[in-house]
């Protein structure tokens, strides 16, 4: 009889609360999935006949940059439609993801696009807006990435939540960057920053919510 | 349709894997591909693949050709689409006979050319490097004949001071034209020096054979010292007159592309640099060179003018 006591929890509460071993599990599968477009990319880029693999590459990982930054700002939302508890727990693997994406972006434009001509580099950036929005994204996202850790977390207590409110700015700024490279067809950027809008916007009406419905008694 | 497309674009991926131009003696290499036509014919009809006899000129190059691959592989044609790839899948389903070039305007005797009387004029082969506004370049073997050979049988009046192109528009053929990223049909034009120059050529061919379809077939413009978007693909009617035509890009962005548009590393776009450019195939970026390389020939077109303002 007292086996049947001692059956395994059911799936909707393992689904709800996982154990430290499952949890554990899902966030090293994420981990992996993650680097499933890197990977893409370097394989079309080295091995996939790509007429001008440099090109791909570069603005592969630009996308993937700003896929995950929409996919980070994807987590609150998901939350408050009844997504489980521990997404949470996974959104700073994917905002650094985020930051890696954008690391190696901004690598094949120091390295294969200017071949670390410093002053070109620097000319590029004040000349060129798309460039000079894509650069100020990149400075915004690393004192981010840099209090990610738990250590910071706990020193900077309420101002870490400010600080990280900065991702609404880059995100629109790299929208902003893809949008201004772009020669003529805008359709690709603009349902990039359709989806960025109603994120942003969402976000907009939970703030304004309270004030509003207290206007309105 | 879909299976069709996919049956298609293995063909063809199979078809130019094996060509490998540059490394296979033509004779064989052509025979090849007529052998992979032929049974390719019993899929699905393919355009015919000619072969076409062309003299060298001294005009052309030495550098080396980018690979067929590449050439047909990477291609600016937004009418199927704006992509590098979509006018390789999509622009097979333009029909390219029969075909005829209306010339017309300020001219004596107007005329519409056929598209094979076009083919039996005599044929050079031109290898030119192609230099895109977006930075990257080709050096391309085309086949064609001198665009003066074309307008001398129609004998511009004295008031030809510019000739207009139009690329036919075929909503039905064309996925690209459903979307007003352009305003269609795609319109370019040269002032009547230019279009009079001995290195301005009518392309019907490319690496011996006829043109492939996303490169613009079965005629198109090549003008290698201006970018790219100048040579327009597919033309269907050439317009001499007296005043500047309107051209696309110009018309979509007049601060960023001029009528002229020569290469010019000194002037850059508004938008990026034009100092240097990547040759597609090579990891290094190279030095753009004024007028692509062709000054010696062409800069005394432009002497006394102001290259920054009319870029």
């Amino acid at each position: 009889m007292a086996s049947t006591v001692t059956l395994a929890k059911p799936l909707a509460l393992h689904w709800q609360q996982p154990g430290p071993r499952l949890f554990a599990t899902i966030k090293g599968l994420l981990f992996l999935l993650c680097l499933l477009p890197l990977a893409q990319l370097l394989w079309h880029a080295l091995l996939g006949h790509a007429v001008n693999p440099i090109e791909d590459l570069t603005r592969g990982l630009g996308t993937w940059t700003l896929r995950f930054l929409l996919i980070t700002l994807c987590v609150s939302p998901l939350r408050a439609l009844g997504a489980p508890g521990w997404l949470l727990r996974l959104r700073r693997m994917l905002g650094l993801y985020a930051f890696f994406y954008a690391c190696l972006h901004l690598l094949t434009y120091l390295w294969l696009d200017q071949f670390f001509d410093w002053g070109a580099i620097v000319r590029d950036i004040v000349k060129r807006p798309f460039i000079t929005v894509g650069m100020l994204a990149f400075l915004l996202l690393l004192p981010l990435a840099i209090t990610s850790t738990d250590g910071w977390i706990r020193r900077l207590k309420r101002n870490w939540g400010k600080l990280h409110r900065l991702v609404y700015v880059i995100a629109p700024l790299g929208v902003l960057h893809y949008l201004w490279l772009v020669k003529r067809d805008l359709q690709s950027p603009l349902i990039y920053a359709a989806i960025l809008a109603v994120l942003l916007l969402w976000r907009l009406w939970r703030y304004l919510r309270p004030t509003l419905a207290a206007r309105v008694k | 349709m879909f299976p069709r497309e996919i049956t298609a674009m293995l063909i063809k991926t199979l078809t130019d894997r094996l060509s490998a131009a540059d490394i296979t003696p033509q004779e064989v290499y052509l025979n090849r591909r007529q052998f992979m036509a032929g049974s390719a014919g019993l899929l699905l009809p393919v355009s015919a693949i000619a072969a076409l006899p062309a003299a060298k000129s001294p005009l052309s190059t030495s550098e080396k050709p980018n690979s067929r691959d590449d050439i047909t592989g990477y291609n600016n044609y937004y009418e199927f689409g704006t992509g590098k790839d979509e006018p390789a899948l999509y622009a097979q389903r333009l029909k390219t006979r029969p075909w005829t070039v209306t010339v017309d305007g300020e001219v004596t005797r107007a005329r519409t050319f056929d598209i094979d009387s076009l083919l039996k004029m005599k044929l050079q082969e031109r290898i030119y490097r192609l230099r895109c506004v977006e930075g990257w370049s080709m050096v391309i073997p085309w086949i064609g004949f001198p665009l003066a050979d074309l307008l001398k049988q129609v004998q511009p009046t004295s008031r030809a001071r510019y000739v207009a192109f139009e690329t036919a528009l075929r909503p039905g053929e064309m996925p690209g034209v459903a979307r007003r990223v352009l305003d269609w049909p795609y319109r370019e034009g040269l002032r009547i020096d230019e279009a009079m120059h001995p290195l301005t050529i009518l392309a019907v061919g490319l690496y011996g054979e006829v043109l492939p379809k996303q490169n613009g077939a079965p005629v198109r413009l090549v003008v290698p010292w201006k970018y790219g978007f100048k040579s327009i693909k597919s033309i269907s009617r050439i317009h001499l007159l007296e005043k500047q035509p309107p051209t696309s890009w110009n018309m979509a962005a007049p601060n960023e592309y001029g009528f002229y548009s020569n290469v010019n590393p000194a002037v850059d776009h508004p938008r990026w640099s034009q100092a240097t450019e990547r040759r597609i195939g090579e990891f290094f970026k190279r030095k753009t060179l004024p007028f692509n390389g062709y000054g010696e020939q062409v800069a005394g077109l432009y002497r006394g003018m102001d290259l920054r303002r009319n870029f």
